[in-house]
């Protein structure tokens, strides 16, 4: 991305790479940190005397759920703030953590569903609100990624973007409230995932904690890698827009003036 | 408000009645698929009739996205955008004026619909559960029109919007599709009594989209 920044005559805040100083001590501190969670989730934690060794994998699915939770609301205070400020700079952000936000609810119901499968001896129970909501949210941010990879207008796509943004989260609220009543209602839930919490040995709860640490670190990095693509995307677009309409005023001038419009167009595409 | 509201469901009503796509295509089709169903899950095993309600809302719900986009394309064709933009209606009006002539359209089907579910599945709301099978289908059809037509605005003018309008509607329908289901199940079931706290998501679910439709409408179909 950086050869397209140098092209680009951005304003002076626009990135000119996705890496900075910034970004590189994120990267470093979640590097270390993803090792030091390995290390601490697979050997030094000890086991669960419930799950034996499958507790490990929590400290990868609870962060990562309620990282993709955070996305979601991210992405709808993104879409309020550019539906009432217009700013090129708050649709980003809600682009961005969309996108990131699918990864880490993919992330989340994958590490579930290989957590549930010895556990519950099935892949997919329809018993816990949390897992269809969790599914709903993941379709709901593809469905809005799907509306934001439509090519047309920036300007349009990023007003209806918005307002389907902010249905995000009342969407959500919505979800998760009909299938917590229609779970309870019918019958009572026969699986009750683990609490976690009061009884967790302390290293486990350690574990967890850095697996939250090492979990937002990812996500910081991901998100601003993320938004500074979609930015210098966008200025990339309208780079190439500008011109295209300074080449094609060139060539009138050049036929104007009796010259071959074609010559040093083919010569400068091709070189 | 309600005058303009009036005037456009009255115009979408007309255009419905006119081009005979409603009455020719998605009622047939609605039929359909309430046999696609029967052949799916094996009738002589009384799964059918244990599934009605719930096979019932996903033909009105595969319906209803016809029925939406139908009436989002009414609007794109031959500039009638700007053209409605010109007419100086109140956006909110509009929106509420799709909604109506969607809804309208929407019970139309599902009252054919319900005469196919007791006929060809056996299955029937119990006497005392009538009411809750009225005020479930008037409200979960609010709901849909409402979403629909948000959506629809959404996703209208785009090239892609037909395989676009299911992924983004369908899914924020589950709501609906899980309280209207529960609550036919409590009046088909005779329990009328454990039907109604439905009605309570339905309705918030309904008001939430038509408060966020009226606004967005305007916004919406002004920048397309």
């Amino acid at each position: 991305m950086t050869d397209t920044a140098v092209t680009t005559t951005g304003s002076a805040a626009a990135p000119t790479g996705t890496g900075s100083m910034g970004t590189r001590v994120i990267g470093l501190a979640a590097l270390v940190g993803a090792v030091f969670l390995v290390l601490l989730g697979l050997v030094w934690s000890p086991e669960d005397i419930t799950q034996r060794e499958l507790v490990r994998i929590m400290y990868v699915h609870v962060p990562s759920a309620t990282i993709a939770y955070l996305c979601c609301f991210l992405t709808t205070i993104g879409s309020v703030m550019f539906l009432w400020k217009r700013s090129v700079w708050w649709d980003t952000v809600a682009y961005a953590a969309a996108e990131i936000g699918a990864v880490f609810m993919a992330l989340a119901c994958v590490t579930g569903a290989i957590w549930a499968r010895p556990t519950w001896g099935t892949f997919w129970v329809w018993d816990d609100a949390r897992l269809v909501t969790s599914a709903m949210l993941f379709l709901l941010l593809v469905g809005y990624l799907a509306l934001r990879k439509v090519p047309g207008d920036p300007d349009v796509r990023a007003k209806r973007s918005a307002w389907l943004g902010l249905l995000l989260v009342p969407n959500v609220i919505l979800v998760r409230q009909s299938v917590e009543w229609w779970r309870t209602l019918h019958q009572k839930a026969t699986i009750q995932p683990t609490q976690l919490g009061a009884e967790m040995d302390g290293l486990m709860l350690f574990s967890l904690f850095c697996g939250f640490v090492v979990g937002t670190l990812v996500f910081a990095w991901l998100v601003i890698h993320r938004f500074r693509v979609a930015w210098l995307e966008r200025e990339a677009d309208e780079s190439m827009l500008a011109d295209a309409i300074a080449e094609r005023r060139a060539e009138a001038i050049d036929s104007g003036t009796g010259g071959d419009p074609f010559g040093p167009r083919t010569g400068e595409a091709f070189g | 408000m309600l005058r303009d509201a009036l005037l456009i469901a009255g115009r979408d009503l007309r255009v419905e009645w006119r081009s005979r796509v409603a009455t020719n295509q998605v009622a047939p089709l609605a039929l359909v698929i309430v046999m696609l169903f029967a052949f799916a899950l094996d009738p002589a095993r009384g799964i059918l009739a244990r599934a009605a309600p719930g096979l019932f809302w996903v033909a009105v719900v595969l319906c209803a996205l016809l029925i939406v986009q139908r009436a989002a394309t009414v609007e794109s064709g031959d500039g009638v955008r700007d053209a409605l933009r010109l007419t100086a209606l109140s956006p909110a009006g509009m929106f509420l004026g799709k909604v109506l002539a969607i809804g309208a359209e929407l019970l139309a089907l599902e009252a054919l619909l319900l005469v196919g579910v007791i006929v060809l599945y056996n299955a029937a709301p119990s006497t005392e559960g009538w009411p809750l099978v009225v005020a479930t289908a008037a409200l979960a059809t609010a709901c849909i029109a409402a979403a629909g037509t948000l959506y629809g605005v959404l996703a209208s003018g785009l090239r892609v919007r037909d395989t676009l309008l299911p992924l983004l509607l369908l899914p924020v329908l589950a709501p609906v599709l899980i309280g209207a289901t529960r609550a036919f199940e409590a009046a088909f079931a005779g329990v009328p009594a454990d039907g109604w706290l439905w009605l309570g998501l339905l309705g918030v679910f309904a008001l939430v989209y038509i408060v966020i439709g009226a606004l967005a409408y305007g916004p919406l179909l002004e920048e397309t």
